[in-house]
């Protein structure tokens, strides 16, 4: 954090599926400290930008430049060393292990210890161990899912699965905590204290990346926003203006019913 | 740590236990030697089988990658052995020395297999692991010319025993009153060997790199958004595996003392395979249960089923090697329908019970 107060900027970004283009030419730009919306209508490309910035997949045009460096061909566990965290749309956990050891996972790129350490347990391994043990209790306790931290993933109601991936993805210690619909599927209460946990990680330090469908929980927590429309970027700004764009509207609602309630 | 090795923490009764296990263990090759010598012979292999079926759970059980031509590693490490300690080349270097070039040679191979199948997995990766597992062994088949290097399918006799000085494994010897027969000796190393091996495991399956081949084995794209290098540690994976299954087929090609390609057909794979799935993928304690059951059943049947066959019907009806198949199918049908997970339960579900009893 070197005052600099841009994270992440992308550049032109653009992705083809064969014949199909799923990304045209989208800029933007994350502050630090910011939490930045990503919406549009299904199909609007948003999860295709995701995998393109996580480095799931690899953009056809375009650049970003991730804290002063470029983000360039890089691998997945490249992206998540560099400090971008990801979650998945549909549910990603490792489901036959605990909750804790899920978070424990994460911990993965941040430590060192290989098949020597782990064979020997020497002192170091062994404090390397429990420092892993008490950050990812530390992280469940966080999310509020330290009841069940023996559990296994897949046995966890739906909610405490939402926040576990979140846990997981903090235990990485990213910059940018890019969350893919974290609020899908959740009812009004945990959709709330999704939105309290959003508010707690910024607070803490971590820029928060949000793609979502519950226009009430981006338009609570958002401070900028991008939209999104057939792979181009149609509106960007404070979520309050985007909300009144007439591009953004017609986006959701159909050309037609826009026109009409200009007309009106 | 483990429960079994956390010593530290254990009630004395417990403590007790374990040492009754160790006594049994070290009585058990004169016990055997008292029903005959062969059934020593036959624990060895099976202790070799453990070996095997641990090496290969690094791979299937904890990085979830299917296998199916493992004992072409077991193969390697054989050949290894018995080309750099016999008269073929007459070539007789110390176990000492051509083990760990068995394992890293087996390890290199590991690397091989794993190199171009790390975007492959379940069905594509088990039939080119397959396929891998028939090249090598149709290789030594057949690397008998232009140049003879593993004599085809004549094999490699006269294979050194492990001799350290004027110690060897394979002489009947009397020590402090007690004779000791050359099986007898090997039992106690391979035991030895296989604590040794056992405890890697346990230590490997619970730390940074157990859980990312767990992770892996999981989800390998939420692994790999989380940091893994999914590359390097299924690599690594392989290659682990490789060398138990390098190092146990150097200690099988000085127990038997002579090798040939017919010992590491596909059937060995899959039985291999069975131990590791009938254990219970995973699980450590698991994969050695069921790698000591598919060893002694089908022995304990062999020398069973015809006398029972003559006390019951006065004759031979079905041929003993016929019911041994049958049995060993039906017995393996059984336990996919009613226990899938393998006899033991994975490891990670009986934690899970245990840190809740302990109301943590």
């Amino acid at each position: 954090m070197t005052g600099h107060p841009t994270l992440l900027s992308a550049a032109g970004i653009g992705k083809r599926f064969g014949g199909v283009q799923a990304l045209t030419g989208v800029d933007f730009t994350i502050r630090h400290g910011e939490i930045y919306g990503l919406i549009g209508p299904n199909g609007a490309g948003k999860t295709t930008l995701f995998n393109v910035l996580t480095g799931i997949y690899e953009p056809d045009d375009g650049s970003f430049t991730f804290d002063g460096q470029p983000l360039v061909g890089l691998k997945p566990h490249e992206v998540a060393a560099r400090g971008i965290a990801r979650t998945f749309q549909n549910i990603r956990l490792f489901a036959n292990l605990s909750a804790v050891e899920n978070v424990m996972v994460g911990r993965h790129v941040r430590t060192k210890a290989g098949v020597w350490g782990a064979i020997a347990r020497d002192r170091r391994t062994r404090r390397e161990e429990e420092g892993i043990e008490r950050r990812a209790h530390e992280l469940l306790e966080y999310v509020g899912v330290a009841s069940r931290a023996n559990d296994l993933a897949k046995n966890l109601p739906y909610g405490f699965q939402r926040r576990l991936e979140i846990a997981r993805a903090l235990a990485t210690d990213p910059k940018l905590l890019a969350l893919d619909e974290p609020a899908a599927g959740m009812n009004a209460t945990e959709t709330a204290s999704l939105e309290a946990l959003l508010h707690s990680i910024r607070r803490d330090g971590t820029t928060i990346l949000l793609i979502e469908h519950d226009m009430k929980l981006v338009m609570g927590v958002c401070d900028r926003v991008l939209v999104l429309d057939y792979g181009k970027r149609i509106a960007e700004g404070p979520a309050a203006e985007v909300q009144k764009d007439p591009a953004v509207i017609s986006a959701y609602l159909g050309g037609e019913v826009a026109l009409n309630l200009k007309g009106a | 740590m483990h429960p079994i090795l956390d010593l530290r923490h254990r009630p004395a009764g417990a403590l007790v236990g374990l040492a009754l296990v160790a006594v049994a263990l070290l009585v058990l090759p004169f016990v055997l030697t008292g029903i005959g010598t062969f059934w020593v012979r036959i624990t060895n292999l099976a202790i070799l089988f453990c070996l095997l079926a641990l090496g290969l759970n690094i791979v299937v059980g904890f990085a979830g990658l299917l296998d199916l031509g493992y004992i072409a590693f077991y193969a390697v490490g054989a050949y290894v052995y018995a080309l750099l300690a016999s008269p073929h080349f007459d070539i007789h270097l110390p176990f000492w020395i051509i083990l760990p070039i068995g394992a890293a040679v087996a390890c290199l191979f590991g690397a091989l297999l794993g190199a171009p199948t790390l975007k492959l997995r379940g069905d594509y990766l088990a039939i080119v692991t397959l396929g891998f597992g028939e090249i090598i062994r149709i290789f030594m088949n057949n690397l008998s010319q232009p140049v003879n290097i593993t004599n085809g399918p004549q094999g490699i006799s006269l294979i050194d025993p492990f001799r350290i000085g004027s110690f060897d494994f394979s002489k009947t010897q009397t020590i402090a009153g007690l004779t000791f027969t050359g099986p007898m000796k090997y039992y106690y190393l391979l035991l030895l060997v296989l604590i040794v091996v056992i405890a890697i495991n346990l230590r490997l399956q619970d730390s940074r790199i157990g859980r990312a081949w767990e992770a892996i084995r999981e989800d390998e794209v939420a692994a790999r958004a989380m940091g893994i290098n999914t590359r390097n540690m299924k690599l690594l994976a392989f290659a682990m595996g490789a060398s138990f299954g390098g190092i146990s087929g150097g200690m099988f090609s000085a127990i038997q003392g002579f090798i040939s390609p017919e010992s590491f057909i596909l059937v060995e794979s899959i039985m291999v395979l069975s131990m590791v799935v009938l254990g219970g993928m995973g699980n450590v304690w698991g994969v050695v249960i069921g790698a000591v059951l598919l060893s002694f059943v089908p022995e304990i049947l062999r020398y069973t089923v015809e006398p029972a066959q003559k006390a019951i019907f006065g004759r031979m009806i079905l041929d003993p090697e016929v019911i041994r198949m049958l049995l060993f199918g039906l017995a393996l049908v059984l336990m996919m329908l009613f226990r899938p997970a393998g006899i033991l339960p994975s490891a990670l579900r009986k934690r899970e019970l245990e840190t809740r009893r302990n109301g943590r």
